[in-house]
């Protein structure tokens, strides 16, 4: 407790959110949202199916505008920006539904995802510049340890398509770390693996969480991956948040039982 | 010798090409076909560039074209005509300035493709190709009501400035130029499409919500794209028209542009190889079913049975090549190349040379 109090007095959030409201038309997606998450947190957001968790992160990646409140990233605001300038302050994110560049190497899938700090232009790519030289070295060399930690080197001329699922998962996570962000968005990250896969994957997260300077905070159905790896979990349901609070606190929390369970009185 | 060996080949093969044009050994209709054949690659490599590399569907390509086309000529018969009044600049610049007013017209072309990748930010697929051909008869429609280029009845007097280049040195200079330009495009394209930078192009095609969370800006790039393509393309009309030496704003409709299209689908989508190997044996294909004798061999088992039906290659040739066509697209509808480069299909050949 003392130590939390420290980092929050030191630094600013990564991510701070304020009185989000997102309307599809008629439809509330999401009412009044709150949350802060200071840098080195590992953090959890579950709700039962449609709650409008995947909502929050389009809005947080900057895919949706928000129609009310704000999104503070590392204390920049991020309205009106585009996708990619907002993976310039520093968010990455995977999808629930795997998204790779199916038709490109797995190394390649890697180095476009430094696209926006590539640092040359056109004319540098046709010139064959210095400076592109330079900078294509590099950005290969990174990609090429990121695979290596990630244990994919082997795979680096490989389609995505031709990888298993728990390798095109994992390779999701690499490709979202190589952009450099402060804060990684995991959306499901355990939809669809087995519970050996989901153990590897626990593993997996809390390793990059140590090795790697970033604020993890993702959707998970899977609840011991949850309350294994989450220091702190919101619950939305219907757009609105119900409990905040560690992974005790939750599993316990009445009316979190009832969004997922329903009412006992039918 | 790896890294040279296909610039050596290519520069043995145009100074052969040259020195064949320039002593008779090929006649000016066999040129005629080896410039065609460069214009087309540069076309469809171009347009390789959209509809392949980036999988978006447009099919106005020779608005870029008419663009470059006129932009240049107009340039050219200002530059060294007399059909505004006295030539602008002394004849003997006109080695120099040539490939600028080219260049000049591929930049005009280049710009005029905001027309089209502006509204690509929102829309895709037919949408994009539904305004790919407005725009494409917005151009025609914008230069058949301009009268100080002649209008519909077409604009000519740039062979004032091939002449000019004759003065100079008696020799086959718009081949020299043709094959210049399109070993300057297929360059570009490549080194464009290998570097991360235009690799950008690729994600946007296979998935654009990945492209642009993961940091790629999907506007910029395609604005890019476009513009490149539009610009080679615009090249490649400067040189039609000094080819020709006549250009008419219906020489650039959606047929022209379908022509295209049709290059870059036979080569296979993507493929850079593809799109000049197709683009080689669509304009081949074309000059040889032009030949009474060979469309008379091709039907003579039909011929035979109807001793009436007399056809002549000019509308026979529109029948097979559709044909051919209909049964690529059916037993091969991934093109010649598919998605591969020539290096894929032949892994041995990469020992022999490199591409970049």
């Amino acid at each position: 407790m003392m130590a939390q109090t420290q980092i929050q007095t030191e630094s600013t959030p990564v991510l701070e959110v304020r009185g989000l409201t997102q309307r599809f038309g008629g439809l509330k997606a999401l009412k009044d949202f709150n949350v802060t998450l200071m840098p080195g947190e590992l953090c959890g957001l579950i709700g039962p199916n449609g709650a409008g968790k995947t909502t929050v992160f389009n809005l947080v990646s900057g895919f949706y505008q928000p129609t009310e409140g704000q999104i503070l990233v590392d204390g920049n605001p991020t309205a009106g920006l585009r996708p990619h300038k907002v993976t310039a302050l520093g968010v990455a994110r995977t999808f629930q539904n795997i998204r790779l560049w199916n038709d490109m190497t797995v190394l390649d899938n890697i180095r476009v995802a430094q696209h926006n700090q590539l640092g040359y232009g056109f004319f540098h790519a046709i010139a064959r510049s210095k400076r592109y030289q330079a900078r294509e070295e590099q950005v290969t060399k990174e990609a090429e340890e990121l695979l290596d930690v990630f244990d994919l080197k082997r795979y680096a001329e490989e389609l995505p398509k031709n990888l298993p699922y728990g390798t095109q998962r994992k390779l999701e996570i690499a490709r979202a770390l190589s952009s450099h962000p402060k804060l990684l968005l995991l959306d499901e990250p355990a939809a669809g693996l087995n519970s050996a896969d989901a153990k590897d994957l626990i593993r997996l997260i809390r390793w990059i969480h140590d090795t790697f300077d970033v604020t993890i905070w993702m959707i998970e159905h899977h609840m011991d991956v949850m309350m294994e790896l989450a220091t702190q979990i919101k619950v939305i349901d219907f757009g609105e948040t119900i409990a905040d609070g560690n992974p005790e606190q939750i599993r316990n929390h009445p009316t979190v039982i009832t969004a997922y369970l329903g009412d006992d009185n039918i | 010798m790896q890294k040279y060996s296909l610039n050596m080949l290519l520069v043995v093969f145009a100074i052969g090409l040259l020195f064949a044009a320039h002593f008779r050994i090929i006649d000016g209709y066999i040129q005629i076909v080896v410039m065609t054949i460069g214009i087309n690659i540069m076309m469809s490599t171009s347009l390789n560039l959209v509809n392949g590399n980036m999988g978006e569907f447009t099919c106005g390509h020779a608005a870029f074209m008419c663009v470059g086309a006129y932009i240049s000529s107009i340039l050219s018969v200002f530059c060294f005509g007399t059909k505004f009044g006295d030539p602008l600049l002394p004849a003997a610049s006109v080695v120099i300035v040539f490939p600028i007013i080219v260049l000049i017209g591929g930049a005009a072309a280049a710009v005029s493709s905001l027309l089209v990748s502006i509204p690509s930010f929102k829309t895709r697929d037919d949408y994009l190709a539904i305004i790919s051909i407005a725009v494409n008869y917005m151009i025609i429609s914008a230069i058949e009501n301009m009268d100080f280029v002649g209008g519909s009845r077409g604009f000519q007097g740039m062979k004032d400035t091939v002449w000019a280049m004759v003065d100079i040195f008696d020799g086959p200079w718009m081949l020299f130029w043709v094959i210049n330009f399109t070993v300057f495009s297929v360059w570009v394209i490549r080194r464009f499409i290998s570097s991360t930078y235009g690799k950008g192009v690729n994600a946007i095609c296979q998935d654009e919500v990945a492209a642009e969370i993961m940091s790629v800006n999907t506007n910029k790039i395609k604005i890019i794209n476009f513009m490149v393509a539009a610009g080679l393309a615009g090249c490649a009309g400067g040189l039609y028209a000094h080819i020709i030496g006549y250009v008419n704003p219906q020489s650039f409709n959606i047929l022209k542009s379908t022509e295209a299209l049709v290059m870059v689908y036979l080569g296979g989508m993507g493929s850079l190889s593809g799109a000049i190997i197709s683009a080689i044996i669509f304009t081949g294909l074309l000059e040889v079913l032009r030949s009474q004798a060979i469309i008379d061999g091709l039907l003579s088992p039909i011929t035979f049975m109807f001793p009436d039906w007399e056809p002549s290659a000019g509308v026979i040739k529109w029948v097979i090549i559709p044909l051919l066509l209909i049964i690529v697209m059916q037993f091969r509808s991934e093109g010649i190349m598919g998605n591969r480069e020539l290096g894929d299909v032949f892994p041995k050949l990469k020992k022999f040379y490199r591409f970049k």
